[in-house]
């Protein structure tokens, strides 16, 4: 995407983002984003729907989860259909009949696009800009370095994408490459970290500011049988299951836990019927969503801490049980656990 | 229960099954069909997506097959099958065997029928048959029954006369334990005659089976080939004479439209709905028509002139499909094929499942090539749809005295 950056362009940039609620002791923040499909509550997950579809479930499944964002795959959906067929069929909202907003990672389906940071390599985390294809590079030790990312704050793009993050890097250095994005870029424009998607990185992210968030995992788990729940994940196809008769939660509204008991999705399970990867499916993506919303509701209510402190206690059976590197980054954000 | 004709047209019997259920307060109109389940789930669907389809039968099949291995798990809930799939409003039909998977022969007694399910072969006894029923709480149930003949080329009269003794021998055994059993009473048991291809045996099985009190009867083994069937019409004539009026007849492994009005015309009442299920997972969508009321012209402008298509680019083939051994047939469209590719249009114009009302053929072409699980959802959500308004166009017809245009309209489809 070539192009110069004129002066005009460079002040243009739609403000997507409006805050409406900060945490006084972490960096997290609730907000709203104003897209052209509608408005997206922040912090948001948004499901990984990689080639024009979401995994088996119909949009009119996902709709009524209350999904208002999800990912598209352009580099997948580059090659099959193509995009001369997706701009015949009315763009890719057309194409997989989507009503509400679609993120893609490039910007040839005229959606809303953001800025995308390219990978991270030994010296630190490289970012590229569409306007002018110039490259800055951040690393933590170098203060030219930072003085590069600094500009490139200053420019008026409509958010921030951090990427390159979920790869085989450690979570100690995973976690100080977010806080130290997050740091530099600035609070009024949304924070998009791609590929983050466990429950926990997603907390710990959030208090680290970071607003979006999308990741295979739910959903590919779910295609493996395996459900989440606030105490990690049921492996519904164990034998344990078998004579469960409970729902695999009993606080979360999706359909699968309103209609179907543990043992009867581990009968479906060991059968050759699809339908048992899309209960799991469905209830994974609300899982997501519903951990999203209760997120977001307690910055709003200003008890953002205790939330996390309630979280990682149901996770780990204690808040001090919760990994080191959880724990290192909730502090360096004035969040301590036990 | 209680069934009422309301009027009986060429032999095609139109009417209502009343106060069926547990609750008594059920009806299923006939000739209708049943929802086909695998492992109590509709194939692909959750309540959900199930919803969304118009016209589903009030009573769904479920197969001892897929269901016989929960038994201890079911025993232990206790509150029946029904519920535990999570369809609790639903009347429940239970097969012995899955009508799409085939049976190998060999393994019936005079003691035991074997079941084949995902986790290989189960044995029931008279005795473990009737405690599964008693765990799964069906409404109807198929007594346990030989049908191995069907599954044999030319069985020899000695086997065939075989068949039906033991039937007998079984539906005998299985009234018993239910009369031992106030559970089990709450279920209805589905006489099956057998019988293979000897009209005598035939007629034997038939007079034999409607001496007993069962709810309802089974016409076991006229699965087959369209030759095969066409061969077997005039036994199935035959057969149904011989039974009460008042009683169901359902028929096993028939599902092509042509086939469902032949037996239809030969008294029979309900069928299963795999055939749907055969077209989708063979990335087929049914396009055939079943408005007798439009005219032809009008019927290919709905289906978009593909069935000349097809007649033209010659488009029959063999596919090996799991359990699905079938030919690709007249009435429907191979969706994988790339003339879809930027095809636009619904699947079949004026219809009103979610699929047409939402999707194009563009897109199943897309999931399909991509190998994408929603293809299967969308097309099973399509075929069911299209399938269950095929019988409620029979019944429309029989009322209005139509059958004969509907007939040439379907046979004029039939390959």
């Amino acid at each position: 995407m070539a192009g110069v950056a004129t002066q005009a362009s460079l002040e243009s940039a739609p403000r997507i983002m409006r805050l409406v609620a900060e945490c006084s002791r972490s960096r997290a923040r609730a907000g709203e984003l104003r897209l052209p499909h509608g408005t997206v509550a922040t912090p948001v997950f948004m499901p990984v729907g990689t080639q024009a579809t979401m995994k088996g479930i119909t949009t009119e499944q996902l709709d009524a989860l209350g999904c208002r964002i999800c990912l598209g795959n352009t580099y997948h959906l580059g090659l099959r259909p193509g995009p001369e067929l997706i701009q015949k069929a009315n763009g890719l909202h057309g194409f997989m009949n989507w009503p509400h907003n679609l993120l893609t990672d490039s910007g040839g389906f005229q959606m809303v696009s953001l800025v995308s940071l390219s990978e991270v390599t030994e010296e630190g985390v490289r970012f590229r800009s569409p306007y002018d294809g110039s490259e800055t590079l951040l690393s933590p030790e170098k203060s030219v370095q930072i003085q590069n990312a600094l500009e490139m704050t200053k420019r008026d793009v409509p958010g921030f994408a951090i990427g390159g993050l979920s790869g085989g890097e450690s979570k100690s250095q995973f976690w100080r490459m977010v806080a130290l994005s997050t740091s530099r870029l600035p609070k009024d424009k949304p924070r998009y970290l791609m590929g983050v998607g466990y429950a926990t990185d997603l907390v710990v992210c959030v208090a680290l500011g970071c607003d979006m968030f999308d990741c295979v995992f739910p959903t590919r788990t779910a295609r493996f049988g395996s459900a989440l729940v606030p105490t990690g994940n049921l492996q519904l196809r164990r034998k344990v299951f078998e004579k469960d008769f409970g729902p695999i939660n009993p606080e979360c509204t999706c359909p699968t836990c309103q209609k179907h008991s543990r043992a009867f999705l581990h009968a479906l399970l060991h059968s050759d019927n699809t339908a048992a990867l899309h209960h799991l499916t469905v209830h994974n993506i609300a899982y997501q969503l519903q951990l999203m919303s209760a997120v977001r509701t307690s910055i709003v209510e200003k008890r953002f801490p205790d939330f996390v402190r309630d979280f990682m206690g149901t996770m780990y059976g204690d808040p001090t049980l919760c990994p080191t590197w959880a724990t290192d980054a909730l502090a360096s954000v004035g969040i301590t656990l036990g | 229960m209680k069934l009422s004709l309301t009027k009986v047209v060429n032999g095609c019997r139109l009417g209502k099954i009343k106060n069926l259920g547990k609750t008594r307060d059920h009806t299923m109109d006939i000739p209708g069909c049943l929802l086909y389940t695998k492992t109590g789930s509709a194939p692909h669907l959750t309540h959900h997506t199930l919803r969304n389809i118009h016209g589903v039968p009030a009573m769904a099949q479920l197969t001892l097959s897929s269901l016989a291995e929960q038994h201890e798990v079911l025993t232990e809930y206790k509150e029946g099958v029904g519920k535990f799939i999570g369809m609790p409003e639903s009347l429940l039909y239970c097969s012995l065997h899955d009508p799409v998977s085939p049976c190998p022969a060999g393994y019936v007694t005079n003691k035991s029928v074997s079941v084949w399910s995902v986790a290989g072969r189960m044995e029931m006894t008279v005795s473990k048959f009737m405690a599964i029923q008693q765990a799964l709480q069906p409404d109807w149930f198929q007594c346990l029954s030989d049908g191995e003949v069907s599954c044999k080329e030319a069985a020899s009269i000695k086997r065939v006369r075989k068949s039906v003794d033991r039937s007998l021998l079984f539906l005998d055994n299985c009234l018993r334990l239910q009369e031992e059993s106030e559970v089990l009473q709450k279920s209805v048991i589905i006489g099956v005659i057998e019988g293979g291809d000897v009209m005598e045996e035939r007629l034997r099985s038939a007079r034999e089976t409607a001496k007993r009190p069962v709810g309802g009867f089974l016409l076991d083994g006229f699965q087959g080939n369209p030759t095969t069937l066409e061969t077997r019409l005039c036994l199935l004539s035959s057969v149904t004479a011989e039974l009460p009026e008042d009683k169901p007849r359902l028929i096993s492994g028939i599902g092509r439209p042509d086939e469902v009005l032949k037996c239809i015309e030969r008294g029979v009442d309900l069928f299963e709905s795999f055939f749907p299920y055969q077209v989708t997972e063979r990335g087929g969508a049914l396009t055939f028509s079943f408005d007798y009321q439009l005219n032809p012209e009008e019927i290919l402008l709905q289906q978009n002139g593909t069935q000349e298509e097809i007649k033209c680019v010659d488009q029959i083939k063999k596919m090996e499909i799991t359990g699905c051994n079938q030919e690709i047939t007249s009435f429907e469209i191979n969706l994988k094929e790339k003339m879809y590719r930027e095809d636009f249009n619904p699947l079949v114009r004026g219809c009103s499942c979610y699929c047409c009302k939402n999707h194009t053929r563009a897109y199943i072409h897309h999931l399909l090539v991509t190998n994408e699980l929603l293809a299967g959802v969308l097309l099973m959500m399509h075929n069911f749809e299209h399938y269950f308004g095929f019988f409620h166009s029979i019944r429309e017809a029989l009322k209005n005295d139509k059958l004969a245009q509907l007939k040439e309209l379907i046979h004029r489809q039939a390959s």
